[in-house]
């Protein structure tokens, strides 16, 4: 009973803070969002010369930000080896 | 499990599906998709043939050497992609500057280190998915059809 | 007050992004069962990509594939390019666990976390 009542005050304040949050942040969908700066206007304009495909967003993963690609294959090859060794353990 | 009705149709569907995956993953610089999401639909049409059949014919379609194999090439292969750019001139992982060949853009073969990269990180994912599932689905004992 | 409830409503997606993350939250907290966990932390995950995703819309913008001869307002495409590395470690973390309660289960012989307590707390 105490434990219930306790979660609900938890998650109430995280719940409040969180919505508040929401209030103070940029419209949904306006072209001046300062998310949309000069760097993402750099990458659609360039990406069809300098990469040669016509998938902007492929372009990124594999030719401009390809050390991230790289370092998300070593995650999913850390991942199999940890699970295979757990689970096949004599 | 055994059912006249699965077997019947999983066995005309699951080529199918391996020819989507296969054109998700080999058009990943044109239209949406990629590597990842194409890695995936082929991996889980050999999970719809070892739901089906049963549990050793679907290790036997994919041993655990070639799994390995598979596995550790993909990361090789990108590795490797990369070192050739040292090797050439410029920095570690370049397209154009590494003398890669960019082509038309808008045809099949294009975009140089794009195309390569993504087979290989294909193959890769169906076979985390793939190996992943038959360890986990194993059972110790009898195991029934 | 009528203007809190109207910023709610267009920023409707963050809202039900946060929405989603405390429900997510929530099934972590309260069951015992130790899978019921592993899916709480699963709708948690899907409520963070909602939110980076839909940072990045802009109205009448369509996606990031270059069309032939077509001049056209193309949505910011970097949230996209992070959360897809972002969907991958969300499922390997996921198969680790599963893996971790298979070898769980078989040592001890139960699925409910207070159990397993209950059970290391008196052997020796």
């Amino acid at each position: 009973m105490m434990r219930t009542v306790l979660i609900l005050l938890l998650l109430a304040l995280i719940g409040f803070t969180l919505v508040s949050t929401v209030v103070e942040m940029p419209t949904f969908g306006h072209p001046d969002n300062p998310t949309n700066n000069e760097l993402s206007q750099g990458f659609i304009d360039n990406a069809k010369e300098e990469t040669g495909a016509m998938n902007i967003i492929a372009s990124i993963l594999v030719d401009y930000r390809a050390f991230d690609t790289l370092g998300e294959a070593t995650v999913l090859f850390v991942a199999i080896a940890a699970a295979l060794s757990t689970l096949k353990a004599h | 499990m055994e059912d006249v009705i699965i077997r019947f149709i999983s066995r005309i569907i699951v080529p199918f599906i391996q020819v989507y995956g296969l054109y998700v993953i080999l058009h990943g610089h044109l239209t949406p998709g990629g590597s990842f999401s194409g890695g995936a639909v082929l991996g889980s049409s050999m999970i719809l043939f070892a739901l089906s059949f049963n549990l050793e014919r679907g290790a036997k379609k994919l041993t655990h050497d070639a799994s390995t194999v598979l596995e550790c090439g993909g990361i090789l292969w990108f590795t490797v992609l990369g070192l050739y750019g040292i090797f050439a001139g410029a920095n570690f992982l370049t397209n154009q500057g590494a003398g890669f060949n960019l082509g038309v853009p808008g045809q099949a073969v294009s975009g140089g280190i794009i195309m390569l990269v993504t087979i290989g990180l294909g193959l890769k994912v169906a076979s985390t998915v793939i190996t992943l599932f038959y360890s986990l689905i194993e059972v110790e004992g009898d195991s029934h059809g | 007050m009528a203007e809190i409830a109207l910023r709610l409503y267009e920023n409707k997606y963050f809202l039900v992004a946060m929405v989603l993350f405390i429900i997510g939250f929530h099934t972590m907290l309260t069951h015992s069962n130790l899978i019921k966990k592993v899916i709480g932390m699963n709708i948690m995950d899907t409520a963070i990509f909602l939110l980076f995703v839909s940072v990045g819309y802009i109205e009448g913008g369509v996606a990031p594939i270059i069309e032939p001869g077509v001049e056209q307002v193309y949505v910011n495409p970097l949230p996209t390019v992070l959360i897809l590395t972002g969907i991958v470690v969300a499922v390997s973390v996921t198969a680790f666990a599963l893996s971790l309660i298979v070898k769980l289960y078989e040592s001890y012989g139960t699925i409910d976390a207070e159990e397993i307590m209950r059970i290391r707390s008196t052997e020796l």
